[in-house]
């Protein structure tokens, strides 16, 4: 009998213990209940999860920011799956919060919990990634980078740069593609906008192009096969600085000179990127902004208001060479 | 009274080892650069040597796992545990004084398979002495453990500097993969340990009946908590090598699913998941088999969208293969067409009956 209720105690704690973890809403004040009554605005913030340093330079930006507008955050980590972040926005709505704000793990499959969230009268601001719905009415703005735009840049650099691109000078640029997490936003358009570019130099081809789920051992796995299974890589373009911080690793085992022997592009600009950027290990870096933080408190507060937004606003975004991010490198906050 | 070539067909082995051979033979097909091993730099170089040496964290898990499930346990927090365990090694490097010592790196390795060795013990503690059902007792820490990790790390990645480190990843003695040997000299102990000496015939035991084998004389309870520390061990050192192939702690995707893939790895190799029997070749085989058909992917250029695809297709012809009495179905059939030459050049219609893989264990624990 004892040991029974032994037992049965240790399986409640452990079921607990999941919940926690598992929805991972932690409030950051004492009252969760939070909307409604006083001026203060609640945001429910559910985030992607914590797999990148520009992920978590983005998480930290929003929770400070939150404190400087005085604006209550209920924040929780998806950690990469959707119906984790669904949870939480359901969790959300249940706690009448003022404002939802969210950046999708993935594009498709939101119609169902957006609605409900319109239906309890709670805007929905989307940050960083959008999402892909025939109905725009579920969510007052989305605020984040262009992918798209992003990838035409990453591609605009090398059709000027072709010419020295074409390391083993044989005519062709051979681009490898490491791809990010598939079905992700910034994976989907990254991918587009870059290819609509090359697409105006006959020189430049994608031979090859796999995922590497946005992380530094995915890309370097991904790149050791391609090492192997391609002939005359002369460009590695990179969804994201990790894979591409990987892909060096592969590059540098398999004796040659990552940045010279092959050339490498990436997004974002997270500090260990913009580091291999200066010591001449990538060649060029398309910034990717996650410090988005106070233009998402002043959206909150203007929506909450009740005031109309634009339905997209754009992070403000730049790009790296070499020599511009030695001269920038010790201002960077991530 | 079976001849030789029934006794091979028979083996759960032949299966796993022909699909592994297939998939090299896809691989050379597609890319015959494939199967070339260069000299680089003093060490070996090419796509098979990538193969065993990012196969040894899966290896390492999966031996732990064999034992586990020999027990008729599982134990689903190994991912979570090698994720702490690199997390653990790399942020001691990054606040040791000397980030970039080799006692620094000795330290933070002791350190992390220590943690890790704890976090076997409470795993074990929870199976064995609250008599927990494992695939829950295990489940706190694959849930939880990522949590611990990302707790260590403060949510960062922490890149270190420490080139001993990196060798455990990275590095290579005489021509050879460090990874790998290290995998490999600890599953060739292992082997020799259970093999050599009655623990793995009394891992067995357990695994059929935990009762009788107690009554028995059999210290059931210090055998299921030691197998849940020994797996604790290996996932531990198969996160620093994780850790060390990109010299950086990734607190959320370092070892994400390798439990899913030791699983598998250890099922392929024909141990049975209702525990007491176990193949300790066959969880090397299937360790391997996971790692090549993960390498294949990219190698043959299979679109990112039905990847996973791909992988569950060849993971459930080896299962078919490997179940008897799919196994036996093929043989009737065979043997009905009658077509003149089989394939794989067995004498079709070979008596063997379907099932049998089982039969003998039992009786062969019976008389134990």
């Amino acid at each position: 009998m004892l040991k029974k209720t032994m037992s049965a105690a240790a399986a409640l704690a452990v079921g607990s213990l999941a919940l926690t973890a598992c929805g991972g809403t932690s409030s950051g004040a004492d009252d969760a209940s939070g909307g409604g009554g006083d001026d203060t605005i609640t945001m429910g913030f559910a985030q992607v999860g914590a797999e990148s340093g520009w992920r978590t330079a983005n998480t930290q930006s929003i929770q400070d920011s939150a404190e400087e507008a005085g604006i209550e955050l209920v924040f929780s980590d998806a950690q990469q799956k959707q119906e984790n972040q669904i949870k939480a926005i359901r969790s959300y709505i249940q706690q009448d919060v003022d404002v939802i704000a969210f950046s999708p793990v993935v594009e498709t499959g939101w119609d169902a919990v957006l609605l409900e969230a319109k239906r309890a009268g709670i805007p929905v601001i989307l940050t960083d990634r959008a999402v892909d719905s025939e109905d725009d009415s579920l969510y007052e703005t989305f605020l984040g980078s262009d992918f798209v735009l992003e990838g035409e840049r990453a591609g605009e650099w090398l059709v000027e740069n072709a010419e020295e691109s074409d390391v083993d000078g044989d005519g062709d640029v051979n681009v490898v593609q490491l791809e990010g997490t598939t079905g992700a936003a910034p994976a989907i358009d990254r991918a587009e906008g870059f290819a609509d570019t090359i697409a105006s130099d006959d020189s430049i081809e994608v031979t090859a192009s796999q995922t590497g789920d946005f992380t530094r051992d995915g890309g370097k796995r991904v790149m050791e096969s391609f090492l192997n299974s391609e002939d005359g890589i002369d460009v590695v373009y990179a969804h994201n600085d990790d894979m591409g911080l990987g892909a060096i690793e592969a590059i540098e085992a398999a004796g040659m000179t990552p940045g010279e022997d092959i050339k490498i592009i990436t997004v974002d600009a997270v500090k260990d990127g913009m580091q291999a950027l200066v010591d001449g290990k990538i060649n060029y870096i398309v910034e990717c902004n996650p410090l988005l933080g106070p233009q998402l408190m002043e959206l909150a507060e203007q929506v909450v208001a009740g005031e109309e937004v634009e339905p997209r606003v754009v992070t403000e975004e730049t790009t790296f060479t070499q020599d511009e991010a030695a001269e920038v490198i010790d201002e960077r906050q991530y | 009274m079976r001849s030789a070539s029934s006794r091979v067909l028979s083996s759960t082995l032949l299966w796993p080892l022909l699909v592994l051979l297939g998939l090299l033979v896809v691989n050379v097909a597609a890319n015959p650069g494939f199967i070339e091993v260069r000299v680089q730099d003093g060490r070996l170089f090419g796509s098979l040597v990538d193969i065993v040496r990012n196969g040894a964290p899966v290896l390492l898990i999966a031996l732990g796992m064999t034992l586990v499930i020999a027990t008729r346990g599982i134990d689903l927090s190994v991912g979570a545990v090698a994720a702490i365990g690199g997390a653990v090694a790399c942020v001691h490097m990054v606040s040791a004084p000397d980030e970039s010592a080799l006692g620094t790196a000795i330290v933070a390795c002791g350190l992390a398979l220590a943690t890790c060795v704890a976090l076997g013990l409470w795993n074990g503690f929870l199976v064995s002495v609250l008599g927990i059902q494992p695939i829950i007792a295990t489940l706190v820490l694959l849930v939880a453990g990522r949590g611990l990790a990302m707790l260590v790390t403060d949510g960062q990645i922490t890149t270190v500097n420490n080139e001993s480190f990196r060798t455990i990843g990275v590095g290579f003695v005489l021509g050879l993969p460090v990874a790998a040997l290290v995998a490999w000299a600890v599953f060739a102990l292992t082997a020799l340990l259970v093999r050599r000496t009655a623990l793995g015939m009394l891992v067995e035991a357990v695994g059929i009946n935990p009762e009788a084998s107690r009554l028995a004389g059999v210290r059931a309870v210090t055998i299921r908590w030691t197998v849940y520390v020994f797996s604790g061990f290996c996932a531990g050192l198969a996160g620093l090598m994780i850790a060390a192939n990109t010299s950086a702690a990734d607190a959320n995707n370092a070892g994400l699913w390798i439990e899913l893939d030791a699983i598998l790895a250890v099922v392929i190799g024909g141990t049975s998941l209702a525990g007491g029997r176990f193949s300790l070749a066959g969880t090397f085989v299937g360790a391997l088999l996971i790692t090549t058909l993960a390498a294949t992917i990219p190698n043959i250029g299979i679109p990112s969208e039905t990847n996973y695809l791909f992988k569950a297709v060849v993971v459930i012809v080896v299962c078919l293969l490997q179940s008897p009495k799919a196994r036996a179905v093929l043989r009737r059939r065979r043997t009905a067409s009658a077509t003149p030459a089989p394939p794989e050049g067995p004498p079709a219609g070979d008596p063997a009956p379907a099932g049998e893989s089982s039969a003998p264990t039992l009786a062969k624990a019976g008389t134990r």
